[in-house]
């Protein structure tokens, strides 16, 4: 059963992630370094949605890969529950651009790799990849190869994939970006659905303003490169989101203000 | 859908029986001597009446070009494995490599005789020489396609390089390795036969060269059509094992 593994309180009151002056830059040969990111700074508390917005190439991918500890920062502290991340963490969870599933394994052996990996593939990994394959809307599917899925069905195994552990925070680069509009929208409530029920806290980079406003407790917006946050808006819109509040006043607001923190409107 | 697999099978095999019907009428109609160029129908029957001599012949031929090509992927699969982790090693044994596949087997064949002897091992060696080549090649080739999702993958879930080197690797290489095997076998084929040519007793390659030098042309011919067969049914056999090996591959196109 996955369920809500552990209580939202923080102890003495620090943030679940805390990010202060984070700098990436990237060196060149012959030339000066490539200043990705320059001083991003927020603070990210237990159980919350966060997204990072900005520009294509404006260094929002490159933050979150430095959360993830797939590289490291140049600069400044990245910090989740009091740990310095240098390199991935067992309690994140994460979700690429592409769904890189194995093509030589099921769908369901897809699902279990991360607890194949840990060798703690028995049978409560089992039960519970199935349930998320189930959550998904993919029961049936379990011994269907990848090559045999649509890729928004993919990008739904790789999302039971990131889960099959009960990660801490799930991280995700644009995980919807190769799908098309209306498959989308609906893997957007999905991941609003599964994050209710499994209590993770979820740092999701996008280029897609209303997708920003509509999943998140906060969005960072991330200004071109290098980047700075440009504004941190708090949402304020209760959960459950509806589709519906994609149309209503505040939500057409929020988006204004990210259009003028990411200076495409005045 | 059934017209079509129909079609794949009946019009190769028309074309077959015509391209034999033109052979046997030219034969019949030339005059040509049968040691020259035998007709179908000859071949056919000293297939028939020499059956056991033809059967006996392959078994050694068989045995030289799967016990190569077996040595082949031996050796070549877990070198091709060094040199594709290794920069070091592949720049040290990459040229050699290439070097080695630029000589002729033909022109070498006579020295792997005199190294090896009449028997069994020097036609195994040739074989095994013909077919190594393209196993280290398409392995390592392999091994360095792995895709750069699947690594970054294996990497944010921890995995040590052993198991990023067993469980994603290797599974990803396999479509390479058995690319490498097909050719493998057909070339393992072609070195053990000549290795027969240049020196043996036994053997279809032997075959062919004594029944030509005894003018018996359906004979040798016969031999030449049976060689054919073995390396067809090798290949097959290789092809079927993919195909086995890699279920996945299928699934994609229906």
């Amino acid at each position: 059963m996955i369920g809500r593994q552990r209580p939202r309180i923080e102890p003495g009151g620090r943030p679940f992630g805390h990010f202060k002056s984070v700098r990436k830059a990237f060196p060149r040969p012959g030339q000066d370094a490539l200043t990705v990111i320059e001083g991003v700074s927020f603070d990210l508390h237990a159980g919350k949605f966060v997204s990072l917005l900005g520009p294509s190439g404006c260094g929002k991918t490159t933050f979150l890969r430095i959360v993830a500890g797939l590289i490291a920062a140049t600069g400044g502290t990245v910090q989740i529950n009091g740990i310095d991340v240098t390199e991935p963490q067992p309690d994140f969870g994460v979700v690429f651009q592409q769904p890189n599933l194995m093509p030589w394994r099921s769908v369901l052996k897809n699902v279990l790799f991360p607890m194949e990996i840990r060798r703690e593939a028995g049978k409560a990994a089992l039960a519970r990849a199935m349930e998320l394959l189930s959550l998904v809307g993919l029961s049936g599917f379990e011994r269907a190869y990848p090559a045999e899925l649509s890729g928004g069905m993919q990008q739904r195994v790789a999302l039971c994939r990131a889960l099959v552990h009960q990660p801490k925070l799930l991280l995700m680069d644009e995980p919807f970006g190769a799908l098309d509009e209306l498959t989308r929208m609906e893997m957007q409530d999905l991941l609003l659905d599964i994050r209710n029920k499994t209590d993770a806290t979820v740092m999701l980079v996008t280029h897609s303003i209303s997708e920003a406003i509509y999943l998140s407790d906060t969005v960072a917006v991330f200004s071109k490169r290098p980047a700075t946050i440009a504004d941190f808006i708090e949402v304020g819109l209760p959960y459950p989101r509806k589709p519906e509040m994609r149309y209503i006043p505040d939500f057409t607001e929020l988006e204004h203000r990210a259009g003028r923190a990411l200076g495409i409107t005045r | 859908m059934k017209t079509m697999h129909v079609q794949r099978s009946i019009y190769p095999l028309v074309g077959i029986v015509i391209l034999l019907g033109i052979w046997q009428a030219y034969t019949y109609f030339s005059g040509i001597s049968q040691i020259v160029l035998p007709s179908p129908a000859a071949i056919v029957l000293a297939s028939i009446k020499q059956y056991q001599l033809l059967l006996q012949a392959t078994w050694p031929t068989l045995v030289e070009t799967v016990l190569g090509f077996a040595l082949a992927l031996l050796i070549g699969v877990p070198l091709a494995v060094c040199v594709a982790n290794s920069r070091l090693l592949n720049l040290a044994l990459y040229p050699i490599l290439v070097a080695t596949q630029s000589v002729p087997k033909v022109a070498i064949a006579p020295i792997i005789l005199v190294w090896f002897g009449l028997g069994i091992n020097s036609k195994l060696a040739l074989a095994f020489l013909v077919a190594f080549f393209p196993v280290v090649v398409d392995t390592a080739a392999g091994l360095q396609a792995t895709p750069v999702g699947l690594l970054e993958l294996a990497r944010a879930l921890r995995a040590s390089p052993l198991q990023v080197f067993m469980k994603v690797q290797m599974p990803a290489a396999l479509p390479f390795v058995f690319a490498g095997a097909k050719v493998a076998i057909t070339l393992a084929v072609i070195g053990a036969v000549i290795g027969e040519f240049v020196g043996s007793v036994s053997g279809l390659g032997n075959l062919v060269l004594s029944a030509n030098s005894q003018l018996e042309g359906p004979l040798a011919w016969a031999a030449l059509v049976w060689l054919s067969v073995l390396g067809i049914l090798l290949f097959s056999v290789v092809a079927f094992t993919e195909r086995l090996l890699m279920p996945w591959a299928e699934a994609g196109r229906h």
